[in-house]
């Protein structure tokens, strides 16, 4: 019997109650195979204003490639301390901060390899459904054959390539609106 | 490779515009250009499982977590998980939070001038079983006064939050109470395309209500189902 769907809503400002309990900003334990990387998001709205009430939650594939979900039947190794999930609220400066490793490269159904990148959803506060991006990381050689960034005008593509600061940090600011508006992908 | 993708909403059938002008605070918040349209891949039909999230015994009973009962009325919120296609979500997890019954968040960035209850923490989780069934057991949420606009109150509600198989499936949402003279003055319960609305609301389940114990209301929740037809590979 088909049904409908039930319609999404905002987070609200106070969700802080249960999610709180299953924030994971450290997603990748001792232990854990790959590059470690720290990733700061950031969320502004169209004005540039902070939002400190916003949560954002990532999910990624493990150094192979290889997501942890039975619908990834490829032959990679899982890693048993990674799942590729995290959570966390932005704080009073609107940025939220993780560690966790860089992932491999997953396939395209058309043929060939995706670069690497982190699927981010993000929730705040007057956001009535969620909105989903993704995170690159500068530099990545595999950046230029990438089929999704293919998909972005070229003047956007840098709002989902994140930059590695001086203290080795990976930066990506996440706007709402304005000038720099993040690329949002209707998944 | 030839991926199961999961089915598209309609735009404005089922989902609200991000630009909603009632609710204020979508106006500096909803993107002003339109999201670029993602053909599904691993990265999309994949997802959290958090199968290896363990729950405690007292996490799906909210009148539970603390030294004594909170006050208020105490019910049963319980229903399904299901997909378009009217199959179980199986061993989804369930997050909720809500108010407690006289409209105060356990959380100090509410101000609203309304007790706090110290049996009443507002947050729960549970996990689905194989065939999609969920069970909580709390109290009847208050309404609560909010800034918006003049006079504004939130109807009473709980929060849920569901994963589902995959990325692609994530939702965030609001149970309402059948009946409630506040839904017709929210914003946010009226961001929804108004065909859709009445799928947010509760319904009063009286087989399920249990004689001098609690109400029970059924909600069931419908998460986005599998394509039938294969992707293009395009
Ligand atoms: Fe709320």
């Amino acid at each position: 019997m088909s049904r409908a769907l039930t319609p999404s809503q905002t987070v609200g400002p106070f969700y802080f109650g249960t999610l709180a309990r299953s924030y994971h900003d450290d997603l990748a334990p001792a232990g854990v195979a790959g590059d470690r990387v720290e990733i700061e998001l950031s969320l502004v709205d169209a004005d540039g204003a902070i939002v400190p009430d916003g949560l954002f939650e990532l999910w990624q594939a493990n150094s192979h490639g290889r997501y942890d979900h039975p619908e990834d039947r490829r032959n990679l190794p899982l890693d048993p301390g990674f799942h590729g999930f995290g959570r966390a609220s932005t704080d009073t400066a609107g940025r939220a901060v993780f560690r966790t490793i860089r992932p491999g490269r997953v396939p395209w159904p058309a043929g060939g390899l995706q670069a690497p990148h982190i699927n981010v959803s993000v929730f705040a506060r007057g956001l009535l459904n969620r909105l989903a991006t993704r995170l690159y990381f500068d530099g990545d050689p595999a950046l230029a054959e990438d089929p999704v960034l293919k998909l972005v005008e070229p003047a956007r593509r840098s709002t989902l390539i994140a930059k590695r600061d001086a203290a080795g940090v990976w930066r990506l600011p996440i706007c709402l609106g304005g000038s720099d508006e993040t690329v949002f992908f209707d998944c | 490779m030839n991926e199961e993708t999961y089915r598209r909403p309609a735009p404005g059938r089922d989902h609200p515009s991000n630009d909603s002008p009632g609710y204020k605070s979508t106006a500096r918040r909803a993107p002003s250009r339109p999201a670029v349209m993602l053909p599904h891949s691993l990265s999309e039909v994949t997802g959290p499982s958090l199968r290896a999230t363990r729950l405690d015994s007292a996490e799906n009973d909210l009148t539970r977590q603390r030294m004594a009962e909170p006050l208020g009325e105490r019910i049963i919120v319980q229903g399904r998980v299901l997909d378009q296609d009217g199959k179980p979500v199986p061993e989804a997890l369930v997050e909720i939070w809500q108010c407690n019954a006289a409209g105060r968040y356990h959380h100090p960035g509410d101000q609203h001038d309304a007790p706090l209850d110290p049996n009443f923490f507002g947050g729960g989780r549970a996990r689905a079983d194989a065939e999609g069934n969920y069970k909580f057991i709390t109290i009847k949420p208050g309404a609560y006064p909010w800034k918006n606009h003049h006079n504004a109150w939130r109807p009473a509600h709980i929060h849920f939050s569901l994963f589902g198989p995959a990325f692609a499936t994530r939702l965030i949402t609001q149970m309402y109470f059948p009946n409630d003279p506040l839904l017709a003055y929210d914003p946010i319960y009226n961001s929804v395309p108004e065909g859709a609305r009445a799928r947010m609301q509760a319904a009063f389940d009286m087989d399920s209500t249990q004689p001098e114990w609690a109400l029970a209301y059924r909600f069931d929740i419908v998460l986005r189902g599998r394509d039938a037809t294969p992707m293009e590979n395009a």
